[in-house]
């Protein structure tokens, strides 16, 4: 193939963030702290360009270059898009929480830049070799952002315990590669769903590999019993960073589990849904009880994320259409959420003081009614209280394992979500009508203020107006 | 002649080791970091033995792929550890017990 600029236009979101990226890295060295407004600025004007150039290189054809390893379709237009968006609002919540912590520095958003480069990769990886290092670009940035606070002791534990898992983690994950790699030949998942489809492959070999993949991918999704570690880095990461980390990089996990499980794999679907059935039985009962105990909110959000991460998997269960789009769409829904949740959280941290107990939620109403009011929409949405897009996003999903006669998953999930219910009504009781603890005006700069409140009606429009994301999200995968 | 079998089962053994190792050990956090490696080292075995018997050079380039994965995952691994020193003035896993709940 020819390497000129038309012929690259696929892959120029990433050619652009990357060279963005570096810019930031250097133009950050001959900043001073005054001036640093111009690191948080460019990044933001990075991932804008970077959302306009996969706009522009987004259509409903599949293109495929560098011999396989990169595809372009239109599931990783709508995964960028999505997830590049979600960067944009927590670069705008962080910026305050960094400022207040004197670790506001230039790292930060260079690291950031480079992780959601991972994700992009991940999201358009053709083979084995390009997923797995969008997964280490991402896994890299991310350990190195949970240590950020150097002299917090919680972070540098919490680091420790998310770098062993995630290379534990990576590290099954190859090893399952390399066993399907050894059964098929190939590394790229295109030519390998065909192998797999053509019955030349030995079985026992291929699933023997499945189960390693799909426990790597349980591991980087955080679901049961795989999930030790989401708690404890949730809690452990400076608010900021939990922000991060609990939004974007789960519609990187969701690109992962597509693109092994649905284009490499997909003719082991009935192996691996098996599979994704007990993992998300066990992420929805785990994640949903254990969420009723915890005093703190980041723990509680952690649980709350191993949960919504058994809604994800219920949508790969149906493995077609419908159901990736159902799963895409909660996904994305939940990765909005989950930014304003913690964005809230980081709006109500100020200097020396973390938001971080259920307490610290408490008369939030009497402080902002306005913040409290965009919390409510977020809440309800976690909760899937209508007319929030939670709502939907829940009902798309079960809808899609009722349509391959699995009711009495849908059932499971049904009844782990109203236990769920519980804590995000008793967070919205404490904010309503408790008395504030904390008297102290909340401080939040114009932007964050802006972004949750864009976020906050988000929510709410999205459930009102679901129609166009979900048509992107079943369009994208032919349905 | 060394069989595919006898190279997969050498590399099932290192890949054991590490994952015991991980989950066993509770004394000094270096040790894991080791264990990683050689992790990915028993993975390593892996791809080159199936890229060998299956005459497809691919599998060999994946490999040098993830030896230079695994020495910036070393780089970050021993940076983290180092900040954990400075903070704790011990590397112990049993000591790592401040996030609970």
């Amino acid at each position: 193939m020819q390497y000129d600029l038309i012929s690259l236009q696929p892959v120029m979101p990433e050619i652009f963030m990357l060279g963005a990226a570096c810019l930031v890295l250097v133009v950050d060295l001959f900043l001073t702290q005054r001036t640093r407004m111009w690191t948080y600025g460019l990044t933001l004007a990075t991932l804008l360009g970077a959302i306009a150039l996969t706009a522009w290189a987004a259509g409903p054809e599949r293109q495929v270059l560098f011999d396989g390893s990169y595809v372009r379709d239109p599931v990783s237009d709508v995964l960028k898009i999505a997830l590049l968006t979600i960067t944009v609002f927590v670069m705008v919540y962080a910026r305050d929480y960094l400022l207040q912590r004197g670790i506001y520095r230039g790292e930060f958003y260079t690291l950031a830049l480079f992780a959601s480069l991972g994700m992009m990769i991940m999201a358009s990886a053709g083979n084995f070799l390009t997923v797995y290092l969008g997964l280490e670009l991402l896994a890299l940035s991310m350990y190195a952002l949970v240590a950020f606070d150097r002299d917090s002791v919680k972070g540098s534990e919490a680091a420790m315990k998310y770098f062993v898992l995630g290379a534990l983690a990576s590290g099954l994950l190859l090893y399952g590669m390399s066993m399907l790699y050894g059964a098929t030949g190939t590394l790229n998942l295109a030519a390998m769903s065909e192998v797999i489809a053509a019955g030349k492959a030995e079985e026992t070999v291929l699933v023997f590999g499945l189960v390693f993949v799909v426990i790597g991918i349980a591991f980087k999704f955080g679901a049961v019993p795989f999930h030790m570690w989401v708690p404890d880095v949730y809690d452990g990461a400076p608010t900021a960073v939990t922000l991060f980390l609990g939004s974007a990089p789960k519609i990187a996990a969701f690109a992962l589990a597509i693109r092994l499980l649905a284009d490499g794999a997909g003719g082991l679907s009935a192996h691996w849904s098996d599979m994704l059935i007990i993992l998300a039985v066990a992420s929805l009962a785990i994640g949903n009880i254990v969420a009723i105990a915890q005093t703190n909110v980041k723990r509680m959000l952690a649980y709350s994320t191993i949960s919504h991460v058994g809604f994800i998997f219920l949508g790969f269960v149906a493995a077609d259409g419908r159901g990736y789009g159902a799963a895409l769409f909660y996904t994305v829904v939940y990765a909005l959420t989950a930014a304003g949740g913690f964005g809230l959280l980081t709006i109500l941290s100020r200097k020396g003081v973390d938001a971080e107990t259920l307490d610290d939620l408490k008369g939030l109403n009497d402080r902002s009614p306005w913040l409290a009011g965009m919390m409510l929409l977020i809440l309800f949405s976690m909760a899937g209280v209508p007319p929030t897009v939670g709502f939907f996003a829940k009902l798309f999903v079960l809808d899609a394992v009722v349509q391959v006669d699995m009711v009495w998953l849908a059932i499971v999930a049904v009844f782990f979500s109203i236990i769920g219910a519980y804590y995000y009504l008793r967070a919205i009781k404490m904010m309503y009508f408790d008395k504030p603890i904390d008297d102290h005006p909340i401080v939040a700069s114009v932007d964050s203020r802006v972004a949750m409140s864009v976020n906050g009606l988000a929510v709410l429009l999205l459930g009102i107006f679901p129609t166009a994301l979900l048509q992107a999200c079943r369009t994208a995968f032919g349905g | 002649m060394i069989a595919l079998s006898d190279y997969l089962i050498v590399a099932a053994i290192l890949f054991s080791i590490s994952v015991a190792g991980i989950f066993l050990n509770r004394k000094n956090v270096l040790l894991l970091l080791m264990c990683v490696e050689l992790m990915l080292l028993a993975v390593n075995i892996n791809f080159i033995a199936f890229s060998h018997f299956l005459s497809d050079v691919n599998g060999q380039i994946f490999v040098f792929f993830i030896l230079t994965v695994a020495a910036a995952e070393a780089a970050i691994g021993l940076a983290i550890l180092v900040v954990l020193f400075r903070t704790r003035r011990t590397i112990n896993v049993a000591d790592l017990d401040a996030l609970k709940g």
